[in-house]
């Protein structure tokens, strides 16, 4: 029987992480996401799981040793925030490239500088670019079940692609939450007792070798495999989540539709804001407006179709970015929806609100702005910051 | 200890048809210590010439399971290999025993890899680490690295007017190694096969952390003819610029030259040291000599007296 | 010259199998090359476990010959051949009045 308990989101990754059961995890603390590390050497001091644990000496150790124990055939996980994803991205591109569907839990926080230890979601940001898959969730239930997910989709022949999936640091990392956790035979049996690895280093009657110098005349071949593997993932990521919902109850999808079928004005966040944001809708829709939101869940692969075909009757959008692309255009988010509405035939007005950077707090107030900045959206800037000081 | 023809009939971790440079002491060191393994090996290699020439894709020379990540990172890559393994061992997956071979040139062990290494060493993994040392940042055009020696030329710190190369010493990575601690440390020379791949054995027979610095002459970097890549490192050996020596727990063992030459006779065998020559320069080579006497000493004072 | 793969048919992941590199010819790159003397040949050895291209080809642990495909011409072998007073290896110019080409 699954049952209700209370956990933080570091909490309910870390169980996820014991009912997972990997085989090999190497991780290295750092703020918020140390505890979820800590809580998991726990169980293995308590033999409550199988795995081998490396404490590394840094981050960059951390994803070295998980492309290795990955390369070796065998389930891998970590968990990291930050300054210590940033020390991981020289590495991240690379277990891409070999197709290696290493799992990390990513508490997002700011990335320095100034230091910074609180939310925003710049350090997931920053490495869009590298072909990890990326899974935000909105709260710690989310976050547990997309974790138990990702090890199915990172897995799939059909993806074999690295997989990140995030909380918002100390927003939901550290808060207590009520949260259903399954059966650990469940997630067994959903997981798949073994990694089924097509590449084995330690296959010794079949060496291989791993990691070659690609000159001119091939390294475009390796690297289009991975954006074709990227576009793949989006069916599966929706077929284990039919397979998760038909077990579990729970359903989701590349973005979840808050109250838009009909929505006239409308916003685009990602994580625990959403929350907050299902408050002011139901708010507005008490008074009669037409508010609604889309909640974009898998950053990566960028679900562009799915989301055009949310909004495209929306007429004034607000896209909420917690980073920024330092490009004078606007927030990661914001600049690939204008991308994706670009041949649209009918597409809303829009304007990027860039707010809560470095856990600045983001509330029903000042989502309510957000909301009357959409009644008169032609005045508005294409983009514009929420919540800071002048 | 295994005899050569007892050696030959033992796997061959290389083919020919790699790009290494003819006479590049590099493959020598892999192919005498991995064939010193009587267990199957498993290899990572840092970014370096070793890697780069045995792997250009879709050619690879190694006949054993190789894997390649990056430039600073072999051991924590091999830690992850190694940690893999203990896991399926330990599932009764694997039951063989495996000999884990990490390597690294001397820049991505010495200087940017020393984190690493430094790790791995730390938490005791199964893994022997062996840095193919040629003294300098060979495969992108012979620069200074942290085991640079005193006087020598590179690219980064050349011989020129006012500069006479290399102002200091190279740091001892070898000693570092034998202060974490770790079961079997060695610093060695190709060019003495016996020795190499006796100090190998003793290396795998250790189930932990184990650690060697060999010495790799390298004809384009310090310019000399190809053939006397092996001359070379006896040459280095037998005036004690470069001692071999090994730290079984703790405990050193020091190969001692039949007869001590001066350090001069191995300089004026390389162009990267023939601005040494030059007159006015002569105090470098004193000093050189002085170091090289002092640090000598040093390392037989480690070694317990019978 | 042969159509190299596109990259629907390459395998998955920049991997390839054990020892593919034996294929590509590295002899051209010789302005030497050793000659064996097996007459004057103790099988040491010596030469087999020096030679940094795996070139020395050995059988049932004795010396055979030598695999001038990969064979770079570094001189190695023969500089660590221990026979006197003439060495069971010397290198010779591989074009030329004394050239050894066939």
């Amino acid at each position: 029987m699954s049952k209700i308990v209370a956990k933080t989101g570091n909490e309910a990754m870390a169980e996820a992480m014991r009912q997972i059961n990997p085989d090999v995890v190497a991780a290295y603390p750092i703020t918020p996401a140390t505890e979820i590390v800590m809580i998991f050497a726990k169980y293995v001091a308590d033999g409550l799981v199988s795995t081998e644990f490396v404490a590394v000496e840094s981050e960059h150790s951390a994803m070295s040793a998980c492309v290795g124990a990955s390369a070796a055939g065998v389930r891998v996980m970590t968990g990291t925030s930050s300054q210590g994803l940033c020390l991981m991205y020289e590495i991240l591109p690379i277990a891409a490239a070999l197709r290696l569907p290493i799992v990390m839990c990513d508490v997002n926080r700011a990335i320095s500088g100034p230091i910074n230890i609180h939310c925003d979601h710049s350090d997931t940001m920053a490495a869009r670019d590298f072909g990890w898959l990326q899974i935000f969730s909105e709260n710690s239930q989310e976050a547990y079940d997309s974790l138990i997910q990702a090890i199915r989709i990172a897995e799939d022949p059909r993806v074999h692609l690295p997989t990140m999936v995030t909380t918002d640091g100390f927003i939901i990392s550290h808060c207590l939450d009520k949260i259903e956790i399954l059966e650990d035979k469940d997630v067994t049996e959903f997981v798949g007792q073994d990694r089924k690895a097509n590449n084995r280093l330690l296959d010794l009657k079949n060496p291989t070798s791993v990691g070659l110098l690609d000159l001119q005349d091939y390294y475009f071949e390796h690297r289009v495999p991975v954006a074709q593997a990227m576009k793949d993932s989006k069916k599966v990521i929706l077929e284990v989540a039919d397979e998760f919902a038909k077990k579990f109850g729970r359903k989701y999808g590349l973005i979840e539709e808050y109250k838009l079928a009909d929505a006239e004005v409308a916003i685009v966040a990602l994580g625990s804001t959403c929350g907050t944001a299902k408050v002011v809708i139901d708010e507005l829709r008490a008074k009669g407006v037409k508010a609604g939101m889309l909640k974009i869940r898998v950053f990566r692969p960028f679900p562009a179709e799915e989301i055009v075909k949310a909004l495209g009757k929306v007429k004034a959008l607000a896209v909420l970015d917690r980073s920024d692309t330092w490009s004078a255009q606007g927030g990661q988010v914001f600049t690939e929806i204008r991308s994706a509405f670009y041949e649209a035939a009918q597409k809303p007005k829009m304007t990027n609100f860039i707010y809560g950077l470095g856990g600045r707090e983001i509330d029903l107030p000042q989502l309510h702005t957000v909301f009357a900045a959409l009644k008169n959206i032609d005045k508005q800037p294409v983009v514009q910051y929420l919540g800071v000081r002048e | 200890m295994a005899s050569l023809k007892e050696l030959s009939t033992r796997k061959d971790p290389l083919t020919g048809g790699h790009r290494m440079c003819p006479g590049c002491g590099a493959p020598i060191v892999v192919r005498q210590i991995l064939m010193a393994s009587k267990d199957p090996v498993v290899v990572v290699s840092a970014t370096g010439c070793l890697e780069v020439s045995t792997t250009i894709f879709p050619y690879s020379a190694w006949t054993v399971p190789f894997l390649h990540n990056a430039f600073e990172n072999a051991g924590a890559t091999m830690s992850g290999v190694e940690a893999a393994y203990q896991n399926l061992k330990k599932k009764g997956k694997m039951t063989e025993h495996v000999n884990f071979v990490a390597f690294g040139g001397d820049g991505g062990t010495y200087d940017i890899g020393l984190q690493s290494l430094s790790g791995a060493m730390e938490r005791g993994h199964d893994m022997l680490y062996v840095c193919y040392n040629n003294e300098a940042y060979m495969n992108t055009g012979v620069q200074r690295s942290g085991a640079t020696p005193k006087g020598a030329n590179t690219t980064t710190e050349p011989a020129g007017k006012v500069g006479q190369g290399k102002v200091q010493w190279r740091k001892d990575l070898t000693e570092i190694m034998v202060a974490h601690n770790i079961p079997y440390v060695a610093q060695a020379i190709i060019g003495n096969w016996s020795d190499l791949t006796r100090k190998a054995e003793k290396a795998f027979a250790v189930r932990g952390p184990k650690f060697m610095n060999v010495l790799q002459p390298c004809r384009l970097g310090w310019g000399y003819k190809p053939e006397n890549t092996l001359e070379l490192a006896r040459l280095a050996f037998d005036t004690c610029i470069w001692p071999v020596y090994e730290v079984e727990n703790g405990v050193y063992k020091i190969n001692k030259p039949r007869e001590k030459k001066p350090v001069v006779e191995y300089l004026k065998t390389q162009d990267r040291f023939r601005h040494l020559f030059k007159p006015g320069n002569e105090k470098l080579i004193a000093d050189i000599q002085a170091e090289v006497d002092r640090r000598w000493n040093l390392l037989l004072a480690k070694e317990a007296t019978k | 010259m042969s159509e190299k793969p596109g990259w629907k048919s390459l395998p998955e992941g920049d991997v390839v199998k054990a020892g593919t590199a034996a294929e590509f010819k590295t002899g051209d790159w010789r302005s030497e090359r050793p000659v064996w003397f097996p007459e004057r040949c103790i099988q040491c050895l010596f030469c087999w476990i020096s030679c940094p291209d795996s070139s020395i080809i050995v059988k049932d642990q004795k010396m055979t010959g030598i695999d001038y495909d990969h064979c770079k011409g570094c001189g190695i072998c023969a500089k660590e051949c221990p026979v006197k007073p003439q060495k069971a290896l010397e290198m010779k110019p591989e074009r030329g009045e004394e050239t050894c080409q066939k």
